[in-house]
């Protein structure tokens, strides 16, 4: 059964490294359903964070072939009751006359900023797991949405460690000790 | 010491060991051309730069080394993105130089520009675009590093030409830093012991040895883990030569046109030892009915490869000379504690039966039309097993791996994963340049041979001699197999005629010898008159029968069990509906 998986995969900071990643994704058949980049705590390295919806045996094949791009440094899947997950998103929403006040009761409850108004529209800043994000846009539907941006997930795994001290997940059924720590091949 | 991009580019090829490059010079690449005049890399002048990156092929195959083709910006190197392909599916060890539009006017359609490391993303191992002359030196020992080591695969460095042009401070770097790649070489000892323990264990144990065996020079090993153990082996059509084809215990090629005791052997083995090969639909069939009972070891240096078609109880990352040399102590071990290896006197009686009952076979009458796997038995009886063989892709090349003996590595050469027609007469010229002590011979198709024809041009001006035995059967041939098997024999664009060209015309206008043979009398006379001639390339014609068919066969997509050993075991599709998909 297909199921919503989170990477992390840390990467050379070099030209051309999304192209890679993404292109091997579509080669192989995959859809990403979110991505976003970004710097890293160290740098020239750059983390990557992958939404995919795929079945467990063709995550490992994909996982695998990541490893084995030269520019790929680690490759963690996050386990979901592990992990922080957060996404920002940017709504213009509808909000004339009375809906402009339930809209703002809205962004209260959901503890969101409102960063833009004019008479007929407000823009939200709303940033979240992507659970609360969907909650909050179902609602704001109703008043009619004029414009989105969603940035994609970013994930961190809870507890001391950062993702460099970490190996992949399945690492241990390879059989190499250290099969995957460093990829490739 | 300063020096421009150029000189350091040969300055690190001659760092990294290179003595031949195959190429073709062009605009961007041009300043590459004036040192290379006074370095002591020796460069091919190819007449295609297909031929030059399959050249480059050959040469690696042959000697285990990284095989380099330089081609110019634009058409260059697109011309050269077959060859790479080629060389990822069947993990060759290949450096592409190319040269590029100047940094500049990069992304702005200039004159041959062409996005040459986007286009070549998916068909390589890696590649790189240099920006900077500083950076020629470490990029081209990271390419060879990378190319050579783990997995081997084809490596493209993209060089613009103002990159070639200006000057740097020489410094070759002292070693590789690559965070992101660290391939295992060293296989886990207690998944090795586990899987002595089910040697130990199985009665119909089989060896599946793949290219891997070859690549990672572990046949000794191969040879001591077999023979010790009293293992059969077969190889696939990378790994020809990884065994012996003469001993005992070796059972020939698996796969759609694989051997019956070979084939039949893994359907019916309770335990596969893979080794350095990867479960491809040509030698599994269909998968799910493939080798149902066995148990798998699979030991490969590339984790993506384990499980990724067929799931592996006991899973082996490594270099396959480090577990296989492993494994044979372990199982050594073990075998002295048991008292012997084990009993598997009916597994191996039962193979003997097989080969004695359904060897190959074709029938050659005397008067008949001239049949291709004689004129292979032949050349084989006269050239001998220390012969290095290449085949292009279709019929003759199965022929070719069937009927040819393979004693030895690296003495047989070919376009597997990717299946690419044209492949021999560049990869023989490449072979032939990386081993010249020794006689190579082409085995190949005539419409093979038209696709890459011109580099026997090349051959001749460069010296660099070998023979090309055309199996012309004046048809696509393994094309029109599948049509008059599966589409009513409703032939379709595979017609290409005996004469049309006159190979032997074609032969003399290139400088070679053209010799021919239309009956199976003037067989052997043809061979040892082209084995006489050792200063000039040789083409032989081999007119050979054209309704010929290629025996065993397992029709695509379906299982290894329902393998055909000859004519008489047809079944011809009635509806073209019917015809395999895979």
């Amino acid at each position: 059964m297909s199921t919503l998986h989170t990477l992390s995969v840390l990467v050379e900071d070099r030209p051309g490294v999304l192209t890679r990643v993404a292109g091997l994704f579509a080669a192989r058949g995959f859809n990403i359903d979110s991505l976003a980049v970004g710097p890293t705590e160290r740098a020239g390295l750059s983390r990557m964070t992958i939404v995919v919806t795929v079945d467990k045996k063709p995550l490992e094949q994909i996982t695998k072939q990541l490893n084995k791009l030269i520019n790929v440094i680690k490759i963690l899947e996050h386990e979901p009751a592990d992990t922080v997950e957060r996404e920002l998103m940017l709504v213009k929403v509808r909000a004339e006359g009375e809906a402009r006040a339930r809209v703002l009761e809205f962004c209260q409850v959901f503890r969101v900023r409102v960063s833009d108004a004019t008479h007929q529209t407000l823009t939200i800043e709303a940033t979240g797991s992507p659970d609360k994000l969907s909650a909050l846009l179902e609602l704001l539907g109703d008043f009619g949405i004029v414009e989105l941006a969603r940035t994609g997930r970013i994930a961190l795994t809870r507890g001391n460690r950062g993702i460099r001290e970490r190996t992949l997940r399945s690492a241990k059924a390879a059989g190499g000790e250290d099969a995957w720590d460093g990829g490739g091949v | 010491m300063k020096v421009t991009g150029a000189q350091a580019l040969f300055k690190s090829l001659e760092g990294e060991g290179v003595d031949i490059v195959f190429g073709i010079p062009g605009g961007a690449i041009l300043p590459a051309y004036d040192p290379l005049l006074d370095s002591s890399v020796r460069h091919v002048l190819c007449r295609h730069e297909q031929g030059a990156g399959h050249a480059a092929e050959g040469y690696a195959w042959a000697t285990g080394k990284v095989g380099v083709a330089m081609a110019t910006s634009g058409p260059g190197g697109c011309n050269l993105v077959t060859a790479l392909a080629d060389a990822k599916m069947d993990s060759v060890p290949m450096v592409a130089i190319t040269g590029q539009v100047p940094t500049p006017v990069v992304g702005n359609d200039a004159f041959q520009e062409a996005d040459i490391t986007g286009i070549t993303m998916p068909v390589t191992k890696h590649n790189m675009l240099v920006t900077d002359p500083g950076d020629v030196a470490e990029t081209i020992r990271e390419a060879f590093h990378i190319a050579r080591t783990g997995r081997p695969g084809p490596v493209l460095v993209d060089l613009p030409k103002d990159v070639l042009v200006n000057e740097t401070t020489w410094k070759w770097p002292d070693s590789v830093s690559l965070p992101g790649y660290k391939p295992t070489t060293k296989g886990n000892m207690r998944q090795i012991s586990e899987a002595a323990k089910l040697i130990m264990r199985a009665k119909r144990p089989v060896l599946y040895v793949g290219g891997g065996v070859i690549k990672a020079e572990a046949t000794k090993e191969l040879y001591k883990l077999a023979t010790a153990a009293q293992l059969p082996v077969v190889t696939t059509l990378m790994a020809r030569g990884a065994f012996p084809d003469s001993h005992e215990l070796c059972l020939g090629m698996p796969g759609m046109h694989g051997n019956y005791t070979a084939v039949t052997a893994m359907q019916k083995s309770d335990l596969l030892i893979a080794l350095g090969a990867r479960f491809d639909d040509r030698v599994t069939g269909k998968l799910d009915a493939f080798a149902p009972d066995a148990t798998v070891i699979h030991v490969d240096i590339d984790p993506a490869e384990i499980g990724k078609n067929r799931v592996v109880e006991v899973p082996i990352v490594g270099d396959c000379k480090d577990v296989i040399g492993k494994l044979a102590n372990e199982l050594g071990k073990r075998q002295d504690e048991a008292g012997g290896v084990p009993d598997r006197k009916v597994w191996l009686g039962q193979l003997d039966t097989w080969k004695t009952t359904y060897p190959y076979r074709y029938d050659q009458q005397s008067d008949g039309p001239l049949k291709p796997q004689f004129c292979i038995e032949r050349l084989y009886e006269a050239a001998g097993s220390d012969t290095i063989v290449v085949s292009g892709v279709g019929q003759h090349q199965m022929w070719a791996s069937q009927f040819w003996h393979f004693e030895k590595p690296r003495h047989w050469i070919n376009s597997g994963g990717l299946g690419t027609m044209g492949f021999a007469v560049p990869a023989a010229l490449g072979a032939a340049a990386g081993q010249p002590d020794k006689r190579v011979i082409a085995i190949d198709g005539d419409g093979c041979f038209q696709m890459t024809a011109q580099e026997l041009a090349t051959s001749t001006t460069e010296n660099i001699p070998f023979i090309t035995a055309i199996i012309n059967n004046a048809y696509l041939g393994m094309v029109r197999q599948w049509q008059e098997l599966f589409y009513k024999e409703r032939y379709s664009q595979v017609y290409l005629s005996y004469d049309t060209p006159d190979y032997v015309k074609l032969a003399e206008a290139y400088g070679c010898v053209g010799l021919r043979a239309e009956h199976a009398d003037e067989v052997d006379t043809v061979i040892e008159k082209a084995l006489s001639i050792t200063d000039r390339s040789v083409v032989i014609d081999f007119r050979v029968d054209s309704n010929e068919m290629c025996f065993p066969m397992v029709p695509a997509g379906a299982s290894n069990d329902e393998i055909i050993t000859g004519p008489e075991g047809l079944k011809r599709a009635d509806d073209p509906a019917e015809a395999p998909i895979a």
